[in-house]
This record gives C-alpha cells, sequence and structure tokens, in this order.
C-alpha cells in the first residue's frame, strides 16, 4: 500500500479497513476462535468429558419446557390417565407432596441457563464441549500444517533445485501419495490401532504435504534461472546456503498462502473423520463426533449436532474467505491452481 | 503419450502396492494378525489353519507374497462376522457406490461447466455472485454436515423424499446432491478461472479483432482451451470424491463399499475391511488411470510429447 504524503499511521490503517472491508466478518471469526481456543478451556464451568445422565438432553437457555398438572391419585383410572399421577411417583418429584394436591410434572426439560447450549446424550454441556473441542482442532490444524507445510517443502525445494534423479524420484513418491486414498488408509490404521491422536497427525500430514512439494517445486524450478541464484553460486554459497538463505524466502509467499487454505481442508477432513469415529478418539470433545453424537436425535434435540455443525461450517468458510483473500494479495498467480 | 501413459502406468501400479503393503503390514504390527482375522470364539483348528494360509510363522516377505497370491486369485478370506467369503459380500456395495459416485460425477460435470461459463463471460451480473456465494458454501460445508442438514429440511421436515436407504429414484437426490456439490463448486471455481485466462489470450484477440463473433469465440475458441485444466481436476479428484462417498454413504445409509468399511471397521471385520480398502483402492487408481487417457487424447501437448 502507498503512503500518501502527511498522512498519519491511523488514517492509513483506517482506508486499509475500509478497502478490505469485506475479509472483516472472516477476520473477526477467526480471531475469536483463536481466543476462544487458548483461553476458553480455562473459562468453561463444566467439564467437557463428565457429564450427569440427570442431566441429559437439557435444551439451549431459551427454550422453554413443557409442563402439565396433575392431581395425585391412589391408583390410576385406566380411562383417565393424562391428569392423574400416582402417589409413589409424585412423591418422586415432591417428597411432600399427598392424595388429592396438584403437582406440576415435566412434560418436555427446559433449558437452563447452567447449560447455556444444552447437553448431549451423556448430559455433557456442549458449550464447554465446544469450547474444549476449538482447542483440540486448532492443536491438529497448527501441528499438522506444520509438519506437512515444512515436510513439503523442504522436499520441494530439494527436489526443483537438485533436479535429476532426486527430483525424479520425490516427484514420484508426490504422484504416489496423490493417487492412494486416504480416507480408507485411514480406516485401516484405526482399525489396527484404535483411533489415537498420533494416527490423526499421521493421517493429515500424509495428505497435507504433496501441495507444498508440488508447489515449490515448481517455483524453484523458475527461480532457479534467476541471476541472483547464478550470483549466490558464484560468491561461493553452499547448495544449503542457496536452498535455505535464497530460494526460501522466495517461495514463502506461496507457502503461507497454501497453509491458510489448508486450514479449512485440515478441519473439514478432521470433523468427518471424528464424525466416522476414525478421528480424535471419544471421549474427547472434537467438532466432529460432537455432530456425530446428535444425529440419531436431530427431531427431538437438535441442538446436540446443531451448535458443533455451525461452528465447523462458521469456521471453514471464514478460513476459506481469509485463504483466498490472502492469496490475492500475497501471491495472485497461485489463483488458477487452486 | 505412450510415455505419459507408461509413467502414470507405474505410479498407479506402485500406489497399488503401497495400499496393500499398508494393509498386510498394520495387522501384522498391531499384535498378533489372527486375532484380527477371526473371530473370537475361532477354534484351535482355525488358528493353525490360518496360520498355515497366511504362513505366520514365515518371514515377512514370505507372508506378503502369501498375501499377494491370495488376493490376486481372488481370495480375500472370509468376513469375521458374517462367515462369508468376503469376494461375496462385497460386490452388491460395490455396484451401489459405482451407481451414486457415477451419477454425482455426472450431475457435477453438468452443471459445473455451463455455471463456470456463464460466471465467467457475465463477470459482474448478480447471477454471478450468487454462484460464486454458491461455491463458497459449496467449498466449505463439510459433506457429512451438508447432509444432514438436507435430510433434515427435505426428508424429516418436508418429507419430500426417504431420509435413507437405496429405493426409487427420488432416493437418489440427496445423496447424490450432497456428494456432487463440492464437485460442482471446486469446478466452477477452476472453470472460471480458466475461461477467464483464455479469453485473456493473444489467439482469442486476435479473433476477435478479425471479427469473429462473441458467441463464436467463446464457443470455437475459448472452450475447448479451458477445458483441460478441469479435466486433469477431474482425473486427480475422482478419488477424492469417490472417498467422499464414504462420509455420504453413512450419512444416508446407503448400502455402498464406504458404508461397509466403516461397518467392517466399527466391527473389527478385518478381512472385510480390507478386502473392501484394496478393492475400492483399485477401482478408483483404475479411474483415475482412464482420466490420464481421455487427458492425454484431448491434450495435444500431451499427445506429441515426448517426455
Amino acid at each position: 500500500m502507498r503512503a500518501f504524503e502527511g498522512e498519519s499511521q491511523s488514517k492509513r490503517v483506517l482506508r486499509f479497513l475500509r478497502r478490505n472491508l469485506t475479509i472483516l466478518p472472516a477476520a473477526v471469526v477467526l480471531v475469536i476462535l483463536v481466543l476462544v481456543g487458548v483461553f476458553g478451556p480455562a473459562l468453561t464451568p463444566h467439564d467437557p468429558i463428565a457429564g450427569d445422565l440427570e442431566d441429559r438432553y437439557t435444551p439451549p437457555w431459551w427454550v422453554d419446557g413443557e409442563y402439565s398438572s396433575q392431581t395425585v391419585v391412589q391408583r390410576l383410572d385406566i380411562n383417565n390417565r393424562r391428569n392423574e399421577i400416582t402417589l409413589t411417583a409424585a412423591r418422586v418429584l415432591d417428597p411432600k407432596a399427598g392424595l388429592g394436591d396438584v403437582v406440576r410434572t415435566e412434560v418436555e426439560k427446559g433449558g437452563s441457563t447452567e447449560f447455556l447450549l444444552g447437553t448431549d446424550h451423556l448430559g455433557r454441556d456442549i458449550l464447554s464441549r465446544l469450547v474444549h473441542g476449538a482447542r483440540i482442532s486448532l492443536i491438529v490444524m497448527a501441528v499438522t500444517i506444520l509438519i506437512g507445510g515444512v515436510l513439503g517443502t523442504v522436499l520441494g525445494l530439494v527436489s526443483g533445485y537438485f533436479g535429476g534423479v532426486v527430483d525424479e524420484a520425490i516427484m514420484r513418491l508426490v504422484d504416489v501419495a496423490l493417487a492412494i486414498p486416504v480416507i480408507l488408509v485411514a480406516l485401516v490404521l484405526v482399525a489396527s490401532f484404535g483411533a489415537s491422536f498420533g494416527l490423526i497427525f499421521v493421517i493429515l500430514v500424509g495428505l497435507l504435504w504433496v501441495r507444498y512439494a508440488r508447489q515449490t517445486r515448481a517455483e524453484v524450478l523458475q527461480l532457479k534461472q534467476l541471476d541472483f541464484v547464478a550470483s549466490a553460486k558464484v560468491s561461493g554459497a553452499t547448495h544449503w546456503r542457496v536452498l535455505f538463505r535464497h530460494l526460501f524466502p522466495s517461495v514463502l509467499n506461496t507457502v503461507v498462502v497454501l497453509a491458510t487454505l489448508q486450514v479449512g481442508i485440515v478441519l473439514s477432513t478432521e470433523a468427518a473423520l471424528s464424525f466416522l469415529g476414525a478421528g480424535i478418539p471419544p471421549p474427547n470433545p472434537a467438532w466432529g463426533s460432537m455432530v456425530a453424537d446428535g444425529r440419531g436425535v436431530i427431531r427431538t434435540s437438535w441442538w446436540v449436532s446443531a451448535f458443533p455443525g455451525a461452528a465447523i461450517t462458521l469456521t471453514v468458510v471464514s478460513t476459506n474467505l481469509f485463504g483466498d483473500w490472502l492469496r490475492d494479495k500475497l501471491d495472485p498467480k497461485l489463483r488458477q491452481l487452486m | 503419450m505412450s510415455r505419459f501413459l507408461a509413467r502414470r502406468v507405474v505410479t498407479m501400479a506402485i500406489a497399488m502396492v503401497v495400499v496393500s503393503m499398508i494393509v498386510f503390514l498394520m495387522a501384522r504390527l498391531a499384535g498378533d494378525p489372527r486375532n484380527l482375522y477371526l473371530s473370537q470364539d475361532a477354534s484351535q483348528e482355525q488358528y493353525d489353519a490360518l496360520t498355515k494360509r497366511f504362513g505366520f510363522d514365515k518371514s515377512l516377505p514370505e507372508q506378503y507374497w502369501l498375501f499377494v497370491k491370495g488376493v490376486a486369485q481372488g481370495d480375500l478370506g472370509e468376513s469375521t462376522r458374517e462367515t462369508r467369503p468376503v469376494s461375496e459380500l462385497i460386490w452388491g456395495p460395490f455396484w451401489a457406490t459405482l451407481q451414486l459416485g457415477g451419477i454425482a460425477f455426472l450431475v457435477s460435470i453438468l452443471l459445473s461447466v455451463p455455471m463456470g461459463l456463464y460466471s465467467a463471460v457475465r463477470r459482474n451480473s448478480i447471477a454471478t455472485q450468487g454462484l460464486k456465494m454458491f461455491a463458497m458454501l459449496g467449498q466449505s460445508i463439510p459433506a457429512f454436515l451438508l447432509g444432514i442438514f438436507l435430510i433434515f429440511i427435505f426428508a424429516a421436515d418436508l418429507g419430500w423424499v426417504p431420509a435413507a436407504g437405496r429405493g426409487g429414484w427420488s432416493s437418489f437426490i440427496l445423496p447424490v446432491a450432497t456428494a456432487a456439490w463440492f464437485n460442482v463448486a471446486a469446478s466452477m471455481r477452476l472453470f472460471r478461472s480458466s475461461m477467464l485466462d483464455v479469453l485473456d489470450t493473444e489467439y482469442v484477440k486476435l479473433a476477435r479483432a478479425k471479427g469473429v463473433s462473441g458467441r463464436s469465440v467463446i464457443w470455437k475458441h475459448a472452450i475447448r482451451n479451458a477445458l483441460i485444466p478441469l479435466v486433469t481436476f477431474w482425473g486427480v479428484n475422482l478419488g477424492v470424491v469417490i472417498t467422499g462417498s464414504v462420509v455420504v454413504e453413512v450419512v444416508f445409509a446407503w448400502p455402498g463399499m464406504g458404508r461397509l468399511a466403516l461397518i467392517a471397521m466399527t466391527n473389527g471385520d478385518y478381512p472385510l475391511l480390507q478386502g473392501v480398502v484394496l478393492i475400492f483402492s483399485a477401482s478408483i487408481l483404475i479411474a483415475s488411470l482412464l482420466s490420464d487417457v481421455i487427458y492425454a487424447l484431448i491434450d495435444p501437448r500431451i499427445r506429441h510429447a515426448s517426455f
């Protein structure tokens, strides 16, 4: 961005914001997600893993319960069961209930402010699980994208720079990796070893590194023809120096853009695997498995699936929008490739 | 062209070997493989028979050879749950997956090309903004969520179509829509941008300068070249579409390979899982090889290149 003479810093920031207004909602969502993931788990009122079965399927706080008034009787009349309740049953609700009293019974549970977004089939607080799930998702994203990115970028740099047999070998590896159906392999791994965090990292890294390797190699092939690489070599730079001091900074933009665009892929793949029961091992609160928990009861207890579903969608939409925007800013030539 | 295809065949063959090795090795690394291949109440005789058949007392390479030989002869073992040969259990679901995947693929081609074309030619119309939004959502909503959402609205609430299972044509609508949406969105975006690139080339400008009509420029000069990246994309993404069907099949209780794989995984039915994964992977690899052939046929640069 070109600065105009005499323009103050704050004015420039304002102008930047105005020009990139469309990306603001997405950026806000992502900032909130990170804050929630980092600080949220310390603030949640409930344990994300242990729940009380008494609280199961509590709706969100704004949903009213349904109650009816029933008269306490000695024995239920077979024809008029609706408005009557036996003494034994009434005593469970109210120990002081006597014959002839009218007690209020709960037909459908109402929401309470104790569980703002309701509870699931085990009585676990959805909000607490969402917040803890955000941290898990962030960790999974950060670890897999970092490892996949470093691995892929290094292989791509080496492949493009040295060429020859090394290049041939790495590129065949890339082709093979692209051809392998990752989800199926994931199912085999889970069947043999059981679901675990280690496994989900391996599966996702296996999925992610390929893109970096291909893209970095393609760029290095062009970059190494340029003068600055030749001058570095002439002035006695070693291969490693050329690779990491001269070539790496030139491909960094691409790598950053790829990483951003992959956040959505990681999150949705991890969610899909968790949904299938092959991702983050239960009872950990992963968003994908939370959706799976509520799938069977979606008509009666919609909140169990709806909130984690909304969280996944909102996050993926935001990261995709942000990634597209970043690509247009940093690396427009990537446009046709993604 | 033959060199290009030869290389693709080799790549696919290696990929298949890698998949079979994963299937083979994981069962053996995770502990006593006989516990995976046999049900819990298997007799000592069955244990001994299995030891003999897979050569568990021999070295790993020898075991792998026995394993490959068995699979090549069509012997995929016996399901521990169903006590029937895996090869019998697989073909019904295979057909169901092929149907769903094939129709979804066809639908996504038929929709994405006109949508991409429209949004490239009428760049600033309101409909194009709508299409962009549609593509953004399609690429962002995971298939399992979309499926649940569609079931909730069109099956549970409105009752227009069945919620799950494979029956008449109406039972195809939701699964196909779910399986196709991501691909429609991705293909549309790709076709749009490749169309824009082509419309910006010198030969299109020359054709325009010569006085060729706008319609003719688009249909005769531009479209064919703009389709090339799309065909590559479909080839690469075929595997993604098919494996994506695992999720779609689970959500819609579609009696296909993906659902079978998941059932096998949940039941700990390793022989069945192994059979499904091998057959499924092999068909994905063959399908993407086919798309390579098509790619080579339509792109003269590949056909005549000698790399």
